[in-house]
C-alpha cells in the first residue's frame, strides 16, 4: 500500500516536472531558430518560425513564461511609453485597435526591430526568449478572449482590468482607484 | 515697439512684460461690446493632434503652428476672411514620437524683426524669412536618441536666441544654449547639472539663501554619475530682461521619480536660475525643491513685473509653481517674497522665507515600493508653461489651472538610452473639494484670489487678458468663453468642435480690424498629454489622467481648427 503509494507520487511528480519543465537558458540553437521569423514584406504579419509551432506556441499560454514577460514589461521601460495598457507616448496596447498586427509575428517584429514612429528596436537589449514572453505578455493585455493561462497577480498599483479577466476588450467595469 | 509688444503678448509667456509699452490697444472689445462678437472664418490645419501652440501675430500675418509632424503656416486675414500666405514644413525624425513625453506640440515661433526662430519637437532651431517662410539656418538642439525633444519656443535676447532641451520623463541632463541669431553659431551651452563650470557658476554667482552654496553642487549632490541622467530639463517659459541683461529659466525635476534612486539634494534640478545673457553665467539661484520628491519642477510659467511690494518698488518675477504656489521673487537678488498656493496642495506646507525651504507634509512623502495616496497637486502639473498672464490694467494674474491630485508609487527605474527613465506607477485622482479645473485670477499683493471660475475639466487653454476689462479662455470641453476680469462674470461663449488646449490671441489686421483667434483641437479622448490612442481604462494611461478622464466623451474630430471672431 505504502509502496504503490509512492509509485504514485513518484509517477506524479514525473508527470509534474515534465509539465513545468524549465531550462535556465534556451538552447541556443533553439533560440537562435525561434529568431526566424518570416514577416511580410510590410513588416506585418507573417510565419512564425518552425520551431515556435514545434514547441507548442509555450510564449502564450505558459503561465511562467507570462509572468516573466509582464516582469520584463515594467523592467524594460514599456510601461513609460505605453502605462499599463492605457498608452501615453506609445499607443494603447488593450484597446484592440493595432498599427502593426496582433499576431504573434507582427508583434515579435515591433519589438526586435522597433517600429519608425518611436518604438525603439529591443534587438540588443533582451534575449530571442524575452521578446517572445513579452510577446506573450503584449497578447494577454489586448486580449479578446479568455485562455487558460495568465500572468501571475498585480502587487503593485491596480490600474485596469486584470489580464486574468478576458475579455479585457470588452466594457468591463473599471478596477476601483481607492 | 508697438508691434513687437503685441507679438510678445502672443508668445504663449514668453517675454510677456506686463508693462512692455505700447501694447496693441484693443479696448473696442470691452464687457459692454463682447456680446457682439461672432464668427468670421475658420481653417483646418489637417493635423489631428493636440495644438497646443497659441496662434502668434507676426505682423500681418497670423501664424499656427501644428503638432508634429509640423507645419507652419503663415495666414493673412483679408476682408475678415483667413487666406494661407505661406507654409512651411520642415522634414521630421518620426522616432521622435515616443520620447514625447506630453503629446506631439509645442508653442509656435519667436519673432525678431523679419525673422521667425523655431524649435521643432525632433530638435531642430530653424530661422525662417517671415515675409516667405524660406529657412535661413537650422542647427541641431536637441537629440532625439538620448530621449532629448524640445518643448518650449526659442527666447531673442537681444541678438541671441536661447533654446532650452527637454525630457526628464528619459534622462536627459537639461541644458540651456544661445546661438547666434544671424547664424544659428553656438554661442554658450549651460547644464542643469554636472561641474560648476558645466552649470556656469562663478564668482559672479550669489544665490540669495546660503543653502544654494556649495562647491560643484550638481555632482555632489548626487550618486555617482546619477547627474549625467538627473533631468533638470530647460522646458518651460524663457524670460529676458534686457534692462538687467538677464535670461530667467527653470529647470526641471531629477529623474528618475523614483527618490530612493537619487539619495541627496539633486542641484541643480527643480530650480530657478537667473543668468547672464551674454556669457550664460548663472547669477542666482533658488531650489524651489531639495530632493524633489513629487516633480516640483521649475518649469511653469515665468512672468515679470515692476510693482510697489510692501511699500518699495522692486522688479518682480513670478513663478506659477508646479507645486502648487504662485511664487513672487525678487528677480534682481532671487529673493522669494511670498509664496501661496492657488490650486489644492498637501504635498507641503508652505514655503519657509527665511530660508527658501519648501515646507513638506510628513504624511507626503514618497517611497519605493509604497504608495502615497491623494498627493496634491499631481505630476502632471496644475498649470502649463503658457497658462497664466498679467494684465496691466487689473494688475491681477490670470491663470488656467488644473486642480489634480494623485497616487504615486515609485518603483525601480533602469536608464535605457531613449526610454522613459521615471520609476513611478501614477494615477491622478480629483482633489478634496472643488472641480478639475479652474480659472484663477490671482491678487499678488493679497496671495489669494480675487475670483475664480471653476470648470468641469482641467483648464488648458488659456488665458488672455485684453485691455478693454475681458479675459478669454477656451475649455477642455469647446467653449471658448469671455468674462469680466475684474469680476469673473461669464459675458460670452462659443461651442467649438472640439477641447481648446491653447490660449487664445488677439490680432490687429493692417485694415484695423479687430480679430479674437482660437485654436481648437484637444487631440484624443487625454489631450495633450498622449497620442490619440489611449486607453482610459487603465487609470495610469497618460501619466494617470486616465483615472479622472475616463468618462470624458472622446470628441469626434480632435484635429486642429482656427477660429476667428470679430466685432460687428
Ligand atoms: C520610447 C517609448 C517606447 C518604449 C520604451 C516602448 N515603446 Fe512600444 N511603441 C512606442 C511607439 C511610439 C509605438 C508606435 C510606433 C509606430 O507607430 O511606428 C510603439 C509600438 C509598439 C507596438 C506595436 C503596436 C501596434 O499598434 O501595432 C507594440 C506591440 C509595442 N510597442 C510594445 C512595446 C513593448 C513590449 C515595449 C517594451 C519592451 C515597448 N513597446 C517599449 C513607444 C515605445
Amino acid at each position: 500500500m505504502k509502496r504503490r503509494a509512492a509509485l504514485v507520487m513518484a509517477v506524479a511528480m514525473l508527470v509534474g516536472c515534465q509539465r513545468e519543465q524549465r531550462d535556465l537558458r534556451l538552447d541556443p540553437p533553439v533560440a537562435a531558430a525561434l529568431d526566424q521569423v518570416a514577416p511580410t514584406a510590410n513588416g506585418i504579419g507573417g510565419a512564425p518560425p518552425d520551431v515556435y509551432v514545434a514547441l507548442g506556441g509555450p510564449y502564450e499560454s505558459n503561465a511562467y513564461n507570462l509572468g516573466e514577460g509582464k516582469r520584463l514589461y515594467t523592467w524594460f521601460n514599456c510601461k513609460g511609453c505605453h502605462a499599463d495598457g492605457g498608452g501615453a507616448s506609445g499607443p494603447a496596447l488593450m484597446d484592440g485597435w493595432w498599427r502593426y498586427g496582433a499576431d504573434p509575428v507582427s508583434l515579435f517584429v515591433s519589438l526586435r526591430d522597433g517600429r519608425p514612429n518611436g518604438m525603439p528596436a529591443y534587438r540588443d537589449k533582451l534575449t530571442t526568449e524575452q521578446i517572445w514572453q513579452l510577446v506573450g505578455y503584449v497578447q494577454t493585455i489586448g486580449m479578446a478572449s479568455a485562455t487558460t493561462a495568465a500572468p501571475s497577480r498585480n502587487d503593485e498599483m491596480q490600474s485596469r482590468p486584470a489580464e486574468n479577466r478576458a475579455p479585457a476588450a470588452a466594457d468591463l467595469p473599471t478596477p476601483p482607484s481607492r | 515697439m508697438a508691434l513687437w509688444a503685441a507679438l510678445f503678448l502672443a508668445v504663449g509667456g514668453a517675454g510677456r512684460a506686463e508693462d512692455a509699452p505700447g501694447r496693441a490697444p484693443a479696448a473696442a472689445i470691452t464687457p459692454e461690446t463682447v456680446r457682439g462678437l461672432r464668427l468670421v472664418s475658420t481653417f483646418r490645419t489637417g493635423n489631428p493632434q493636440a495644438h497646443v501652440a497659441s496662434p502668434q501675430v507676426a505682423g500681418d500675418r497670423l501664424l499656427v503652428f501644428t503638432p508634429f509632424p509640423h507645419t507652419l503656416f503663415a495666414l493673412k486675414v483679408e476682408a475678415g476672411h483667413l487666406r494661407v500666405d505661406w507654409t512651411f514644413r520642415p522634414d521630421g525624425n518620426r522616432m521622435v514620437e515616443g520620447v514625447a513625453c506630453c503629446g506631439l506640440g509645442l508653442p509656435g515661433p519667436a519673432v525678431a524683426g523679419d525673422r521667425l526662430l523655431l524649435n521643432t519637437l525632433d530638435g531642430h532651431t530653424i530661422a525662417l524669412d517671415a515675409a516667405t517662410g524660406r529657412p535661413l539656418w537650422d542647427v541641431p538642439s536637441a537629440a532625439v536618441p538620448r530621449g532629448e525633444t524640445l518643448a518650449s519656443a526659442p527666447l531673442v535676447a537681444g541678438d541671441r536666441v536661447i533654446v532650452g532641451t527637454a525630457g526628464d520623463d528619459f534622462g536627459i541632463r537639461g541644458r540651456v544654449a544661445a546661438l547666434e541669431a544671424g547664424s544659428g553659431r553656438p554661442l554658450w551651452t549651460r547644464f542643469s547639472t554636472g561641474s560648476d563650470q558645466d552649470v556656469g557658476i562663478g564668482p559672479g554667482f550669489a544665490p540669495f539663501y546660503d543653502r544654494d552654496l556649495g562647491r560643484d553642487a550638481g555632482v555632489t549632490s548626487w550618486p555617482p554619475g546619477g547627474w549625467e541622467r538627473g533631468g533638470g530639463s530647460v522646458s518651460g517659459t524663457l524670460l529676458h530682461d534686457p534692462e538687467l541683461g538677464l535670461v530667467f529659466h527653470g529647470t526641471g525635476r531629477p529623474a528618475p521619480i523614483n527618490p530612493d534612486q537619487r539619495p541627496g539634494g539633486n542641484r541643480w534640478s527643480s530650480g530657478l536660475f537667473a543668468r547672464d545673457a551674454a556669457t550664460g553665467a548663472a547669477r542666482w539661484f533658488y531650489q524651489l525643491a531639495s530632493h524633489d520628491l513629487h516633480g516640483v519642477s521649475g518649469t511653469g510659467p515665468l512672468l515679470m513685473t515692476d510693482r510697489d511690494w510692501k511699500g518699495v518698488r522692486r522688479k518682480l518675477l513670478i513663478h506659477v509653481g508646479l507645486s502648487g504656489y504662485v511664487y513672487v521673487l525678487d528677480r534682481v537678488t532671487g529673493e522669494v517674497l511670498s509664496a501661496e498656493p492657488f490650486v489644492p496642495v498637501n504635498a507641503s506646507r508652505g514655503v519657509d522665507l527665511a530660508t527658501g525651504a519648501l515646507l513638506r507634509s510628513d504624511n507626503k512623502t514618497t517611497r519605493i515600493g509604497t504608495m502615497t495616496r491623494d498627493v496634491c497637486p499631481s505630476l502632471t502639473g496644475p498649470v502649463t508653461p503658457g497658462g497664466a498672464a498679467l494684465s496691466p490694467e487689473t494688475g491681477l494674474l490670470y491663470i488656467a489651472t488644473s486642480r489634480l491630485c494623485m497616487d504615486i508609487e515609485p518603483r525601480p527605474a533602469t536608464y535605457m538610452q531613449g526610454t522613459p527613465f521615471t520609476g513611478a506607477n501614477l494615477r491622478a485622482k480629483r482633489p478634496p473639494n472643488g472641480s478639475l479645473g479652474a480659472l484663477v485670477a490671482w491678487d499678488l499683493a493679497a496671495g489669494k484670489p480675487a475670483w475664480t471660475i471653476q470648470e468641469d475639466l482641467p483648464v488648458l487653454g488659456g488665458p488672455l487678458p485684453l485691455p478693454g476689462g475681458v479675459v478669454f479662455y477656451g475649455t477642455y470641453d469647446g467653449y471658448l468663453k469671455a468674462v469680466g476680469a475684474r469680476d469673473g462674470r461669464v459675458l460670452w461663449q462659443e461651442k467649438l468642435a472640439s477641447g481648446i488646449v491653447a490660449a487664445p490671441t488677439f490680432f490687429t489686421a493692417p485694415d484695423g480690424a479687430q480679430y479674437v483667434s482660437v485654436l481648437a483641437g484637444q487631440g484624443g479622448a487625454l489631450g495633450p498629454s498622449a497620442g490619440l490612442e489611449v486607453d482610459a481604462r487603465d487609470a495610469t494611461a497618460a501619466r494617470g489622467l486616465g483615472n479622472v478622464l475616463r468618462g470624458v466623451p472622446p470628441p469626434e474630430d480632435g484635429g486642429g481648427a482656427l477660429y476667428l471672431f470679430a466685432l460687428p
